[in-house]
């Protein structure tokens, strides 16, 4: 039986009170927004992006405390990568917070601590939200990203 | 499928039943076989019934019975099965009429639920009827089945959506709504209990209102039909719409009810086999109402197992149920209400069925997981009606919503959680 402390662990509940990067940066040269419509979850993801790198990244919005936490250490993890970089993280977290890696080997750092999300199924969406949205944001498209649309 | 480690049926604690209804709880929670199945370990506390009730025993074996024993199509044979379909079915529709006080059963659509009822109106009597520059009014508090088949309409016809606003508590202003049945108003569509507020309209005052415009009143009952006694006449309102599945019923099944004139007016909404008199290449005549609106095969098992549902509401007393299911709102608003932190949101004098509220620094998402996890099954989100939602300014709101079956001793172990959640939060 999932325990509820498995997902809400202590790094996870201090960046959703005090979430990092959350600001739109100066410089912001791209950005999308990101839309659970099942929950209500809206962020906007900022970028600076200079060539191939991401020189700055900050999100505003709203949502529960997954997703607040998820993009807060998204956005501190990101930060200084490459595009390609971004998006191998991007596969690597979604393989652990849906259970189909264990992170071990991976590039995620503290960001580990989302591996009990694996176990409540439901909340996968809140975890990837502003991945999809940062995505959404280096890609250059201009509609919201929403996590219903590719179910 | 089978219930996975089924607990025993337990006694229920004095406490737990001891309210005004005269109902017997343990005998009505033994009804309903998905109460002794465990969740993530724990016992289902199911509080949910505002997206969809449970079933009871008579109904699952209404279904099963139709399907191993009785599976026909209606209106089409001369063999014995389909007689006896047939048969069944028009029962169901008589105990539908029955349930809603209609003059006829001839009143009674069946449908798919009050949505498609709500769009058979919408797509039938208001194509006809609303023109450019008209105006359809709804209220501030209606679920999106109410809001979204009006916009369509009105986008098509060039018409305009009017809203009558509420108050901080959640009540309907009724002068605000007075002022906005003008000349051009063709349709009130209203709830009759606000789904996310709990908000009881007062709806026998806005349909005289409206009618002494010359103004038709349809009334989504998807929130009503369960907690009260519904009697269109008595009400004097034009449409009524509820769904089956919150009523004890199947999924898929549901109910409009419309006066016979008004229906027999409107153009039919679907075509196809079983709504016709004749048909030849040149030209279709159709049956009366309510035939008239069902095209193609019905969901027969789903409106002869909705009869069922409706007989053990019956067999219970809708008063009863009403009664219990009163206590047990008082109990939880008192309850939820007093823990540090909650917001309650609706508080209006008049509610039923629904307590929907926030917590300081939890999103309802983050405390809907942490109840689940104890087996407490409650809504987190917008409840599909985002406009109160905005209302309030609120992104989402938990919901616990109640049925016949939920006792004061799930909303203790509701309060309990909501407890947890601050804990892990604090």
């Amino acid at each position: 039986m999932p325990e509820v402390n498995d997902l809400y662990q202590e790094v996870i509940l201090e960046h959703s009170k005090a979430p990092r990067n959350y600001r739109q940066p100066a410089t912001t040269n791209q950005s999308a927004e990101g839309y659970n419509p099942l929950c209500g979850d809206h962020f906007t993801v900022y970028l600076d992006v200079e060539g191939d790198s991401i020189r700055d990244i900050g999100f505003q919005g709203s949502g529960c405390a997954i997703s607040r936490a998820s993009a807060s250490m998204m956005t501190q993890l990101v930060k200084g990568k490459s595009r390609a970089e971004a998006a191998k993280l991007f596969e690597q977290f979604h393989g652990l917070v849906t259970g189909e890696a264990n992170g071990n080997g991976s590039d995620l750092g503290k960001l580990a601590v989302f591996s009990g999300v694996c176990k409540f199924p439901a909340r996968v969406k809140c975890a990837t939200l502003a991945w999809h949205t940062l995505q959404s944001a280096l890609a250059g498209t201009q509609e919201v990203v929403s996590t219903e649309d590719d179910q | 499928m089978a219930l996975v480690n089924p607990l025993p049926v337990e006694p229920l604690p004095a406490y737990a039943i001891d309210d005004a209804s005269g109902l017997d709880l343990a005998a009505v929670r033994a009804d309903f076989p998905i109460l002794s199945r465990r969740v993530h370990g724990r016992r289902l506390v199911y509080l949910d019934n505002g997206a969809t009730s449970q079933k009871p025993r008579a109904v699952i074996d209404t279904l099963l019975r139709y399907y191993e024993e009785g599976n026909a199509n209606i209106h089409r044979g001369v063999h014995f099965l389909s007689v006896e379909a047939t048969e069944a079915h028009d029962q169901a529709r008589n105990i539908v009429q029955r349930f809603l006080n209609a003059a006829s059963a001839n009143e009674i659509v069946f449908v798919r639920g009050a949505t498609e009822a709500i769009n058979l109106v919408a797509q039938t009597w208001g194509r006809a009827n609303v023109k450019s520059g008209d105006e359809i009014l709804v209220t501030a508090m209606e679920h999106h089945s109410n809001i979204v088949p009006w916009q369509m309409l009105c986008e098509e016809k060039g018409a305009h959506l009017k809203v009558a606003p509420i108050d901080d508590s959640g009540e309907l202003i009724l002068e605000e709504y007075k002022k906005l049945i003008g000349p051009r108003t063709r349709i009130v569509a209203t709830t009759h209990v606000s789904n996310a507020l709990g908000t009881v309209v007062p709806l026998k005052r806005m349909i005289e209102i409206a009618h002494s415009r010359g103004v038709p009143v349809l009334v989504d009952g998807a929130q009503s039909a369960p907690h009260m006694r519904i009697d269109v006449q008595a009400l004097d309102c034009d449409f009524y719409a509820f769904s089956g599945h919150k009523v004890y019923g199947p999924t898929g099944i549901g109910v409009l009810y419309g006066k016979h004139a008004l229906l027999e007016a409107m153009p039919p909404y679907q075509g196809g086999g079983d709504m016709i008199a004749s048909v030849t290449f040149e030209k279709t005549t159709y049956k009366k109402p309510p035939h008239k609106f069902e095209a193609g095969t019905p969901d027969i098992g789903g409106a002869i197992a909705l009869g069922a549902a409706l007989e053990y509401v019956n067999q219970l007393g809708m008063d009863r149920i009403a009664a219990h299911e009163h206590d047990l709102l008082a109990y939880a608003t008192e309850a939820v209400g007093a823990i540090p932190g909650v917001r309650l949101i609706g508080t209006a004098r008049e509610r039923a069925g629904v307590l929907s509220f926030i917590l300081d620094d939890v999103h309802p998402h983050d405390l809907g997981t942490i109840l689940d996890n104890d087996g407490i099954a409650v809504r987190a989100g917008h409840h599909c009606a985002q406009p109160v939602m905005l209302r309030y300014g609120v992104p989402a709101t938990t919901r616990a919503s109640f049925a016949v079956y939920n006792t004061r001793e799930e909303i203790d172990l509701l309060v309990q959680g909501i407890q947890k959640a601050r804990e892990v939060f604090a």
